[in-house]
């Protein structure tokens, strides 16, 4: 338990800031669409990332249709099958789980959790999220530019990404990388807000380790992406130059169809490790904020305080800095140097310790708590099993001699789904369960949202599982047809359409989820303020959901951390935040 | 200074020095910066992204520099001019250099003015490092039209690796393209302070916020790191 050194009711510390004025909206535009409030940028931020984010899941099927049953589908040929890889690496990743995490709950709990009226700046919070919409705009247009979408892969590795073999080389790659550079301009003036908001905008009493797990692991989210971030950024830059101007930052001399061209003595690897200073940190920027919610997810739905909360948050801090030393992981075949793999190894097993701490954290909470199989505490759930199935296989592919054969297999394919794309989609859900009734008043459907899971959960191994299998017997990934060739048995093809079933399974069960999101919006259940009876500040506002300025006339005073459940003698199983300490019964727990 | 201007940082009791002040800092409730106000805050963090954003054009560049197998350009004679009948190697970016910083004295002086309220020498002080900025970039556009016209494009150039023109563009060009926000910023935070904005406490147009005069020293702390960062491009682009 933390030190409380405001412990008495008398003793609350004078507000360091006044009160800043708010902005108010004069008209339906400026309340609804060009919004300055960073609830309605949450919700803005949200369904764009998710109108996407299906865009992403459509493209999965349909390359999923084109392993499982090859050469049926007579509209997939291989450079559509390459595109689809691509964009659906691309918006998974960025355009959708780091926008969820960071712009979507990032906006919405940020002020509430950590008791502000709104983020500081936030003209500049909805600039962020018109930029960020332009990027998707421009995304998605590749798709009807000539040439369509890039098919480079989401990694982009110059050269193939701007030679004439790959597809969408006219339009698509250019329109890419300027997407890329609107959504981090976009991003940074969203993240130095999320950032300055935690540091300096805290109600009285809401010290650093005091905050929710959420905030700390979306506050170090931030922080990281804002310093990874930029060398994404100068990729793309330097990579649209050599597209556009004809500069040789990463094209070596070539000759392709005959002709030599005219670029030379530029470094491909140059790129890799640009594009990998951003590409592995951004595994943790969507990492750590499934880190945090799941852990307030497990605290209230077992009815226990989180196990180890300091320890909790040095793992959180930890595991970012780590994650700006281990990139060349991702190298280990680009031909370094030994010494420089057996480097990046070792760092890159240093994490598991951290990780493995907070593992244990989530299980130890869990012992003997009063668990709830509530539909968010079921994702939780499913995500600690998920990630920790995820990290094992993490720990072949950080070694450099069992990467190297592994490299580009379909292993590497099932690891990263399991480990950053079921793990933390895992979280989103439950969160969304979580927190839907404070966005809207109302309870999400639970029968639809057992079923959503069970299918979910146990679709993503059924998809996952056999494809690990798949990639040891090395079938290599990004190929849209392996086609007979001798190392590959029969068996693997029937296993291909078995995972192809799956995935459309799980997709029709994200369908049922959707709907449940619609429905319950009009005809679920009405929640109040607090329905799982939770102890921090999002659940104490005077409306749901929280009106602007969240607070009415009073910022809250926070008390206490945010995990006091199940406390021995309390009047109830949990103690808001900011209920004082000598005076249990003075302020009023949830309304 | 009995006029220093209401910063919206309060002023903090004590303040231990030492390691010690700053865990106290860190682990009290509200703000983990004292003393510091969110748009102060907000700046030192955009400062410290764009300088990973410089750190890796400048790590690019020198990746590309130490790689190339053909002959890298000798920048003393390619930024060398004939003045008088005298040939001077890299003097016009030693006077472009010498405007820069010295522009990053008249923006500490308009910061001092700022803090005593003293409207027209602030206003007048921020023009003139607005006008020293923008004879920065007038001289890089002269140094860009006379490498163009002798040949230099960001694909090629006529004296060895292709690399050097496409990093001198995109580096200086990203710093002047830096440099011109910071002019323009400049005039628009000199226009509010002639205008008197900060001491009626008129409302910001976009923001609907009361401006203060702390948006000087933020505008400053923007200014002194283009600065801070030219000195790298010169040390690393120009001397190395």
């Amino acid at each position: 338990m933390v030190d409380v050194p405001y412990d008495a009711v008398t003793d609350v510390p004078p507000a360091e800031v006044p009160e800043v004025d708010l902005y108010h909206p004069k008209s339906w535009w400026t309340q609804y669409v060009f919004s300055q409030d960073a609830k309605v940028i949450a919700i803005q931020y949200s369904l764009t990332a998710t109108a996407i984010g299906l865009v992403a899941l459509v493209l999965s099927w349909l390359m999923r249709l084109q392993l499982g049953f090859p050469g049926t589908f007579s509209f997939i040929d291989a450079n559509q099958y390459l595109q689809f890889i691509t964009m659906h690496g691309m918006i998974m990743v960025i355009y959708l789980l780091t926008a969820l995490f960071l712009g979507g709950f990032g906006n919405y709990l940020i002020p509430l959790m950590v008791g502000a009226r709104d983020m500081v700046f936030p003209y500049v919070n909805m600039l962020s999220y018109w930029i960020y919409l332009l990027a998707v705009i421009v995304l998605a247009s590749t798709f009807f530019v000539p040439g369509g979408p890039t098919g480079a892969g989401w990694t982009l590795y110059p050269p193939q990404a701007i030679l004439s073999g790959t597809p969408g080389q006219d339009w698509g790659i250019i329109l890419m990388l300027a997407s890329l550079i609107l959504f981090i301009i976009g991003f940074t003036m969203g993240g130095l807000n999320y950032v300055v908001t935690v540091l300096q905008a805290r109600t009285r009493g809401m010290t650093l380790m005091r905050m929710p797990l959420t905030v700390w692991g979306i506050f170090t989210a931030t922080v990281m992406a804002l310093l990874a971030f930029p060398a994404l950024f100068v990729a793309s830059v330097m990579m649209l130059f050599d597209r556009l101007l004809g500069t040789s930052f990463f094209m070596p001399a070539l000759v392709e169809m005959g002709q030599q061209m005219k670029y030379g003595g530029g470094s491909p690897i140059l790129f890799q490790h640009l594009f990998w200073f951003f590409g592995h940190p951004e595994v943790y920027i969507v990492a750590l904020p499934a880190f945090g919610i799941v852990s307030d997810l497990i605290s209230v739905h077992a009815r226990k305080n989180i196990f180890g909360y300091r320890m909790m948050v040095w793992a959180i801090v930890g595991i970012g800095a780590l994650s700006f030393v281990v990139w060349a992981h991702h190298m280990y075949v680009s031909g370094m140097h030994p010494k420089f793999g057996f480097f990046f190894a070792t760092t890159t097993l240093i994490i598991a310790i951290p990780t493995a701490i907070k593992v244990y954290n989530w299980v130890l909470t869990l012992w003997r708590g009063d668990i709830h199989l509530t539909v968010p505490m079921l994702f939780a759930l499913g995500f600690i099993i998920t990630f920790v199935n995820g990290g094992l296989t993490g720990l072949f592919l950080g070694n450099v001699v069992v990467d190297v054969p592994l490299s580009d297999t379909m292993f590497v394919v099932a690891h990263f789904h399991m480990v950053m794309g079921v793990a933390p989609i895992m979280v989103v859900l439950g969160a969304i369960y979580h927190w839907y009734p404070k966005v809207t008043g109302r309870m999400l459907d639970d029968w639809m949202g057992k079923f959503h899971f069970w299918v979910t959960f146990l679709g993503a191994y059924l998809i996952f599982f056999p494809m690990h299998y798949i990639g040891l017997l090395g079938v290599p990934r990004r190929y849209h047809d392996v086609g007979e060739a001798a190392f590959i048995p029969s068996s693997t093809h029937t296993l291909n359409a078995f995972i192809t079933v799956m995935a459309l399974t799980v997709g029709f069960a994200q369908m049922v989820f959707l709907f449940n999101l619609v429905w319950s919006y009009f005809k679920g259940r009405p929640s109040g303020g607090n329905p799982w009876r939770a102890t921090t500040l999002e659940w104490q506002t005077p409306e749901t959901p929280p009106g602007h300025g969240n607070w009415g006339k009073e910022l809250p005073v926070v008390y206490r951390w945010a995990y006091d459940y199940s406390v021995p003698g309390a009047a109830q199983d949990f103690i808001p935040q900011n209920q004082p300490r000598a005076t249990p019964a003075l302020q009023g727990a949830a309304p | 200074m009995a006029e220093t201007a209401l910063t919206n940082s309060a002023q903090s009791p004590v303040l231990t020095p030492g390691w010690r002040g700053i865990a106290d800092d860190w682990s009290s409730d509200q703000r983990a910066f004292k003393n510091v106000s969110w748009g102060k805050a907000m700046m030192w963090i955009f400062l410290l992204s764009d300088t990973f954003i410089f750190s890796c054009f400048l790590l690019s560049y020198m990746t590309a520099r130490m790689s190339t197998t053909v002959p890298w350009p000798n920048p003393s004679e390619v930024f060398a001019l004939e003045i008088a009948g005298h040939h001077i190697p890299l003097i016009l970016i030693a006077i472009m250099t010498f405007v820069l910083i010295s522009s990053s004295g008249t923006m500490a002086m308009a910061v001092n003015f700022g803090y005593r309220r003293d409207r027209t020498k602030t206003a007048v002080l921020m023009l003139l490092t607005a006008a020293l900025g923008a004879t920065f970039v007038g001289m890089q556009a002269f140094e860009w039209t006379k490498l163009i016209m002798e040949g230099v494009r960001p694909w090629e150039n006529p004296w060895g690796a292709a690399q050097f023109g496409s990093s001198f563009f995109m580096i200086t060009g990203f710093h002047g393209t830096h440099v011109t926000i910071g002019v323009i910023f400049l005039i628009a935070i000199a226009r509010k302070v002639w205008r008197g904005d900060f001491d009626h406490g008129r409302r910001g147009f976009f923001t609907s916020r009361k401006g203060n005069y702390e948006i000087v020293e933020i505008t400053g702390l923007y200014w002194h790191f283009v600065d801070l960062v030219w000195v790298f491009i010169f040390a690393f682009f120009y001397l190395w």
